[in-house]
Order: C-alpha cells, then sequence, then structure tokens
C-alpha cells in the first residue's frame, strides 16, 4: 500500500498526452487525493517530446517528486529520456506498438500493453490515452468506474456514445494490465484518499477567478504563454457580469488600454509574461506618474529575449521591481501557493486603488500552469476597498478652476475623482504636474510632487508579507525563496530537519516595498541563510543583501535550466553548502 | 446649456502663433457645445507632441498620455464609462509613425470614439524631423537631402482597414471642421478625422497657402456618395489625398460595444463589484 504516487505520461506533442494527464487527475482529484502536476512542453503545436509528471498523494503536496514510480509512454522517446527518474520498484507500461525496450536496471519493470491496438479495435486510435488510463488504474487497484464522472464530463459534448467507448477503452486497458499481473497483488495499491471535494486548477485559473471575485471588469490583454489562461478565462466569464475581454494588438496597447479603464473607473487589469513586461514598461510608468490604479500580472518564464518560454524561471524580478525609466511608486507582490494567488490577485486590485500605483502581480510558469488540487476559496475573505475614490456629488469649484487630483496630503495618497463627474474636470499628464494636474516644472513642485509620490509606499499594509514557517529560535539555516518553489523547499526541510539540522522559511510574499522589519530579525537569528531561487543571478539574495546586510552569511542555491526546483535539489544542495561551510561559496545548479 | 467658452480654460497653449491647432482646438470646444454636451461630459485623450498638449487646453476632463498610445488610452476610457464622449488627439507622428498599429487596430475595433488627427508632415516639438506624412524630397533636419520615402496615405489606410467613419479636413475652415467632429461624435463606431494644421514654424512647403491651392471639397465633386467606399477609395487616390469633408460612412456596421457579448449597458465604472455567495459557488465548483 502506498500513500504517495508519482505518475508520468509522455509521447509526442499533439497525441493527447495533456489530456491524458488531465482526465487521470481530475478523476484522482474527484476521489479526494492531492494532486500536483508539472507539464513539460515545447513551443510547438505538434510533434517534440512532451511528458505530464504527476504526483498523487493522500496529503498535501506542492512540488514535483525527486523521482518516478510509473511511467506511461507512447513512444521510445518517452522512456529513453525519462527512464532515469524510475526508482527501484518502479514501472514502465509502454504501447506494443512501438516494441518498447528499457535499459538494463534491475528492479524497474516493463509492462507492454496494446494501447493502439485496443483502442483501434474498439474503433478510434484516439482512444489509446483511455487504454493507458485503464492500465494504470489496474495497477494503482482502482476500479475503472473511478473515471467514470470525469469521462462524462470531458466528453459530454460529444454525447454519449463517445462517453461509453472511452470508458469501455478504460476497461479494456485495465482488464488486460489484470491479466498480465496475472493474479498477483496490485504493485502499487493507493492507499484510500478521504473522499473530500477539492478544487483542482492551475494558477491561472485562480488568478483569473481571483481577479474577478476581486471586482475586475476590463481586461485588455495579448497572448502570450504561460499567461492566456488568464484571459480566456475571463473572456468566458465576463460576459456574466457586464465586462469585457480586448484582445489587443500589442502587449504596449493592453496595458495602456487597462490604464485608460482604471482612469475612467473599471477595475482593469492586464496579464503577460516577461516579453510582453518589456513592452509595457512605458506604460507602467505612465500609471506611477499619473497615479492611475493598474494591476499587472507577469506570469516569468524563462528569458531573456524569447528565452524558454514554456519553461519554469524566475528571472524578471529585478526587473519588475525597477524596470520603468525614472522612478515611481510601485508594489510588487509574489504569492507562494495557488490559494494565495486567488485572494492575493484580489488585495492587488485592492492596493492599486488605494495607493494608487502600478501593482506588479509575479507569478512563474510553474504557479501558473501546474495543475494542483486547491483548498476550499473563501469569497467571505474578500472585500473590495477603493481608497480614495470620491463618489457622490462634489462641490463647485471656483471659475475654471480643476480639481485637486494630486492635492499634496501627508499620506501622499490625493483624492481620485472619475471622468464624468460634476465639478471633478482635472487634467491628468505624463508630465510633471501641479496639484490641478496641469504640467510644471517649477523646482519646487517637482520636489513635492515627486515626495508626494513616494511617500505613498511608506506604510503599505500587506496583511502577511512574509510566509514564515519558523520552528527554531536560533536556526542553522533560514531558507529564503518565493513563488513556486516554497513546496520543494518545504519538503527539502523536512528530510534536513531529519538529519538533524535545524532550518527555518521564509517565503517572501511582498517583494517591493521590501519588507524589512519582517525579515531582518530572521536573517539575524540564523547562522547561515541559503536564498534558492530560479534565475542565474541571485536575484533575490541581492535585494535580501540590499535590505537586510548580512552579505557574508549568505548563499544562493540557484537553477536555470528550464525546470522546476524539485525537493531533491533543494536539500542536496544545502547538504553541499553545510560540507563546505566555511568557506561560503554561490553556488549554481546545473 | 454649455456654451463653447465653458469649454474653455485660463491655459495659454505653447503652441506658435499661427499653429493650425488652435482653430481645431476651437473646433472641438464649438462641436462639443453645439452637441449639447457638459464639459464634464467630454473626456479628450491625447498623445505626445505640440498637439498631444490640446487635452490640457480645453475645459473637459483630459488625459496626456505616452508617445503614440493616445487610441489605447482612449478605447480603455471609452470601455469603462460608455456614458462619456471620448475624443482622442495627437498629430501625425503619434497616430501614423509610433502609434500606427494602434490606429489600424482601433479603425477595425470600432469602438464609439472620435480621433482626431493634426497633420502638418513634420515633428514639431522635437524641432524640424520627417514625418510619415512628409511628401518624398521633403527636406528637414533628419532628411537632409529630402525623404527618400514615400509619404503615407491615412485616409486610404482608413479605408482599407474597415472605417466605419473617415472625414478630412483643413484647420482653416472652421465650419467644416467643426461639423465633421459633431459627425463624427455622433457617429456609433470609431471615427477618424485627419486635419491639415499647419506648422508654421517648420513646414514651408505645406502651407496655409499651399493647402487652399491644392484641397478640393468632396461636397463640390459631381456625385460624391460618401457611402459608396470604392468611391471613397477612387477619389482619395485621384486627388493624391488631398481632399476634404466627409469622405467615407457606414452607418450599418454596430459598433464593438454593441456587438461585445453581455457588456453591461450601465458604465462599467458604475458596476456593482460583489458577487453574490451563491455565484461564486457556482464559479468554484466548475474547478472540481
Amino acid at each position: 500500500m502506498i500513500e504517495q504516487l508519482s505518475w508520468k505520461v509522455g509521447g509526442q506533442q499533439g497525441e493527447g498526452i495533456e489530456s491524458t494527464g488531465e482526465i487521470f487527475s481530475a478523476a484522482l482529484n474527484r476521489l479526494g487525493y492531492y494532486l500536483y502536476g508539472y507539464r513539460h512542453f515545447s513551443s510547438r503545436i505538434k510533434g517534440g517530446h512532451t511528458n505530464n509528471k504527476i504526483r498523487v498523494s493522500t496529503k498535501p503536496v506542492r512540488a514535483v517528486a525527486d523521482d518516478l514510480d510509473i511511467l506511461v509512454a507512447f513512444d521510445q522517446e518517452t522512456i529513453d529520456f525519462n527512464f532515469h527518474e524510475l526508482h527501484r520498484g518502479g514501472i514502465v507500461i509502454a504501447d506494443a506498438k512501438f516494441n518498447p525496450v528499457i535499459p538494463e536496471q534491475e528492479g524497474v519493470s516493463l509492462y507492454v500493453v496494446p494501447f493502439t491496438e485496443i483502442a483501434t479495435e474498439l474503433g478510434n486510435s484516439l482512444m489509446k490515452n483511455m487504454v493507458a488510463i485503464g492500465a494504470t488504474s489496474a495497477v494503482l487497484g482502482l476500479d475503472a468506474s473511478v473515471f467514470e464522472s470525469v469521462v462524462a464530463d470531458t466528453f459530454a459534448r460529444k454525447g454519449t456514445q463517445v462517453v461509453e467507448k472511452n470508458m469501455e477503452a478504460i476497461r479494456a486497458g485495465a482488464q488486460y494490465m489484470k491479466k498480465q499481473l496475472d493474479g498477483r497483488a496490485e504493485p502499487m495499491k493507493l492507499a484510500k484518499a478521504d473522499g473530500k471535494q477539492r478544487m483542482f486548477m492551475i494558477g491561472n485559473d485562480a488568478i483569473a477567478l481571483g481577479a474577478l471575485a476581486g471586482g475586475a471588469r476590463f481586461m485588455a490583454a495579448y497572448p502570450i504563454t504561460p499567461a492566456s489562461e488568464i484571459m480566456e478565462y475571463l473572456i468566458k466569464k465576463l460576459p456574466e457580469f457586464g465586462g469585457a475581454v480586448i484582445q489587443t494588438e500589442d502587449e504596449i496597447a493592453a496595458c495602456t488600454m487597462a490604464i485608460g479603464a482604471n482612469y475612467a473607473g473599471a477595475r482593469a487589469f492586464t496579464a503577460s509574461a516577461g516579453p510582453g513586461l518589456s513592452l509595457m514598461a512605458e506604460a507602467i510608468g505612465l500609471a506611477g506618474m499619473t497615479e492611475t490604479p493598474l494591476v499587472v500580472v507577469d506570469t516569468q518564464r524563462g528569458g531573456p529575449s524569447t528565452g524558454l518560454p514554456t519553461k519554469q524561471e524566475q528571472s524578471d524580478l529585478l526587473a519588475m521591481i525597477y524596470g520603468t525609466h525614472g522612478e515611481i511608486p510601485k508594489i510588487v507582490m509574489a504569492p507562494s501557493t495557488v490559494e494565495e494567488a486567488f485572494y492575493d490577485m484580489a488585495e492587488a486590485l485592492n492596493l492599486a486603488e488605494e495607493y494608487q500605483c502600478p501593482v506588479i502581480f509575479l507569478s512563474d510558469l510553474q504557479l501558473s500552469l501546474g495543475k494542483q488540487t486547491v483548498e476550499p476559496l473563501d469569497y467571505d475573505r474578500i472585500d473590495i476597498r477603493r481608497g480614495k475614490l470620491v463618489t457622490g456629488e462634489l462641490p463647485p469649484l471656483a471659475g475654471k478652476e480643476n480639481f485637486k487630483r494630486y492635492e499634496l496630503t501627508p499620506d501622499g495618497i490625493s483624492p481620485r475623482v472619475l471622468p464624468g463627474t460634476k465639478h471633478g474636470i482635472h487634467h491628468v499628464t505624463g508630465v510633471e504636474h501641479a496639484e490641478t494636474g496641469r504640467p510644471s516644472e517649477t523646482a519646487a513642485n517637482r520636489q513635492a510632487q515627486m515626495e508626494k509620490r513616494m511617500r505613498k509606499l511608506e506604510h503599505v499594509h500587506f496583511p502577511t508579507p512574509v510566509h514564515k514557517y519558523i520552528r527554531h529560535e536560533e536556526p542553522d539555516l533560514l531558507l529564503v525563496g518565493f513563488l513556486s518553489t516554497r513546496g520543494a523547499i518545504e519538503e527539502a526541510i523536512e528530510r534536513l530537519e531529519q538529519d538533524g539540522v535545524k532550518v527555518n522559511h521564509a517565503h517572501i510574499r511582498l517583494l517591493h516595498p521590501f519588507p524589512v522589519d519582517e525579515m531582518r530579525p530572521l536573517v539575524e537569528k540564523a547562522k547561515r541563510v541559503v536564498v534558492i531561487e530560479q534565475n542565474a543571478t541571485g536575484q533575490l539574495a541581492s535585494l535580501l543583501k540590499m535590505n537586510v546586510g548580512h552579505a557574508d552569511k549568505m548563499a544562493s542555491v540557484l537553477k536555470f535550466d528550464g525546470n522546476p526546483f524539485l525537493p531533491g535539489d533543494v536539500y542536496n544542495k544545502c547538504k553541499e553548502l553545510l560540507a563546505q561551510w566555511p568557506p561560503l561559496k554561490i553556488s549554481a545548479m546545473m | 446649456m454649455a456654451t463653447f467658452k465653458d469649454f474653455r480654460n485660463d491655459v495659454k497653449p505653447n503652441w506658435c502663433p499661427g499653429c493650425g491647432d488652435f482653430s481645431v482646438q476651437a473646433a472641438i470646444q464649438r462641436a462639443a457645445a453645439n452637441l449639447g454636451l457638459e464639459p464634464h461630459q467630454l473626456a479628450v485623450i491625447s498623445g505626445i507632441g505640440c498637439s498631444g498638449r490640446i487635452s490640457g487646453y480645453i475645459h473637459a476632463y483630459g488625459f496626456h498620455g505616452t508617445h503614440g498610445r493616445a487610441l489605447p488610452l482612449a478605447q480603455g476610457v471609452k470601455m469603462a464609462n460608455r456614458d462619456l464622449t471620448v475624443i482622442a488627439a495627437g498629430g501625425d507622428g503619434d497616430g501614423f509613425a509610433i502609434g500606427m498599429g494602434h490606429t489600424v487596430h482601433a479603425i477595425r475595433r470600432n469602438i464609439d470614439i472620435t480621433y482626431i488627427v493634426m497633420d502638418n508632415q513634420i515633428y514639431g516639438l522635437t524641432k524640424g524631423q520627417t514625418s510619415p506624412r512628409s511628401a518624398a524630397g521633403f527636406k528637414t533636419k533628419s532628411t537632409p537631402q529630402g525623404s527618400i520615402e514615400p509619404a503615407l496615405s491615412p485616409l486610404e489606410i482608413a479605408l482599407s482597414a474597415g472605417a466605419t467613419f473617415v472625414a478630412q479636413s483643413f484647420s482653416s475652415d472652421l465650419k467644416e471642421l467643426t461639423s465633421l467632429i459633431e459627425e463624427g461624435v455622433k457617429h456609433k463606431g470609431f471615427s477618424l478625422i485627419n486635419v491639415f494644421s499647419p506648422c508654421v514654424t517648420y513646414n514651408k512647403v505645406n502651407t496655409y497657402e499651399w493647402f487652399k491651392e491644392h484641397l478640393v471639397k468632396v461636397s463640390d465633386i459631381e456625385g460624391y456618395d460618401p457611402s459608396n467606399r470604392e468611391m471613397a477609395m477612387q477619389t482619395v487616390m485621384k486627388y493624391n489625398g488631398l481632399v476634404t469633408g466627409l469622405i467615407y460612412q457606414n452607418k450599418e456596421q454596430k459598433s464593438y460595444q454593441e456587438l461585445v457579448p453581455g457588456y453591461s449597458a450601465t458604465p462599467l465604472s458604475e458596476a456593482d463589484l460583489k458577487l453574490s455567495k451563491e455565484k461564486f459557488a457556482e464559479l468554484v465548483a466548475e474547478f472540481m
């Protein structure tokens, strides 16, 4: 009996590998298992190796597993490419069609199942994926019927006959596998799950749902991997709420249109990835200068330039904090789980209006696209706060005077009135301006307005700027990360603790303004600090050193090969560092 | 009811004396009053350049954005508040060089706003470089030997991009310009009004006199029918773009807002942002 399973299905892109993983994991999610998925794919539509690695557990999981229990292969390349991940006792289930061979390795068994042949006999070779799911279910001791509801939902539009045919394929796969197992107990019988209904979604779903719950009614966006799902969800949903999504001609238009809509009073945002964010830089500066609320989601992927469009990386961080010309107030946040992505997105819309500035909502590819089980989301935790937005009637202004949209106030935040409001006329410009919004280049005004804008960030209220996991007063190690690496770091910590290493964990959720007061004591009390991030230059570490100091006791664990951190990566690198100390060295994962 | 004077403010434009943009400003103010608008019901969204300053010279809501991006801003404003009258304005460099991508797509998107281009065939604010509207051979600081690129034809581009309202005018002809702006605002969809607005400082070729000599009113062309796209295109080509008046209007085509499924009939800026608990539960259930 196993409590946890690491399963991978692989083949050629366009062969239905994604939907195989999708149906398999959706069904297990409905049984109450916790799922965590990782898609290995390329920036092309057909062809090229692709795989879907899924972790199944009776307990919450937030990281890809280090190794593999079962590999389902639709071609030899899948075996050649992934075999090394299988541990002793692992299983390969492969399609008979390509005469699969596995390297000689003790303890890994190969089961050959005629996926394609069975499917073809049943009337459609495409159903080979269902046969493979059936074969897997036999190994896990799951009855084929557990897939019924998901298959019914998936193929509902194609009619009951198609649903029944697919179920038949699953049953046929299970039967064939059972015969191969020849009465032996299922090799990897999966312990029962709790049967609770939980959501199963990608981070982008949560971001989009968070935007909707947070009052966003307009989105302007340009398609890009790995952000497009956000706009696609809202294109489907916003019509129910009177809102709209415009697919623009480019990211400059997307960002600028979102600024226009926010200026006019809608809650509006845009979402993109690195290349799009580079194009938006000027517009983000405009939002900062004109104090227009704006939320921009950056689902980071491998850079620079087109880089690795379908791979994991966290290398936009410093560009997102500093990447506009001149100086503007800006908030940069980074949720560490899918649940946080939902709540934080709604909060981002609040912060943008309260502080009247751009908010960059960071994600990364693994958080945005990794499909996983999500704890129930509580709508009661969402409140909508619009800051100093002036509603109701205004007193008349003297003559042709302008409303003081940029009034100098103690907290730097000025009353904001929407176009269309009587007695609220004012000017908005990216040129330096006076309290009325009219251009002004005087030295005194420049100084006053610049200070006013920057003052807004002195007291940003962000409920949990750092997710802290503190077990020790004075730990040997403090591990620091952000975004999707949280699960891998947490699992590495469990292993390090078992080795007797005292480890605390800080996952930073507010990157700018940097939570100095939260981070300083954690860093001061730790003997060593290891910053774990997915880029080549240690951007988060730089930020930490700049804001908190203590560079002499910090080291970086970096990974920038396009794949997410595995728990083992973090564990092994920390062990290496511990063995090396002193002296300290920056260590790069290859 | 507001008069054109109500749309004036006390800011002195930084345009050169004699600049065509003064008349464009006056025409917008007159058109707004003629349309029965109150100043707070109008938003003027402008780009960067001499002409981009126009949003600061009209007593109305104004947003002076980034170079070439007046149209995305203006479209966002209109999407958020469909009750506002939105006029986007800028120069030929703003709209036909750096912002050309937005211009073409705003035309085909057909959101109900009016775009006024102050076309002076030169870059004024940067002190006299060639523009995409400068004629081949035109000598400027950036083309000392004369421009070797042909001028682009905004009217032909607009017609081929699926424009539903295309007009052209001359800043000296305040009456025609005012009336075209009124028609443009009333048009249900995107309206482009290209206005020859001479730069008296840097363009010594396309002067007031030059335009008076060369421009032909389409209303003076016998049998001209602005609902006929083919005729519009042929006429623009025949007269090398030097025609004024209502060049083309398609009254049948629905605006973007009329076509967006589910789009609220009341401004999004007034929407209730809360979801019902039942609705939220429904959304969540889709992920189960």
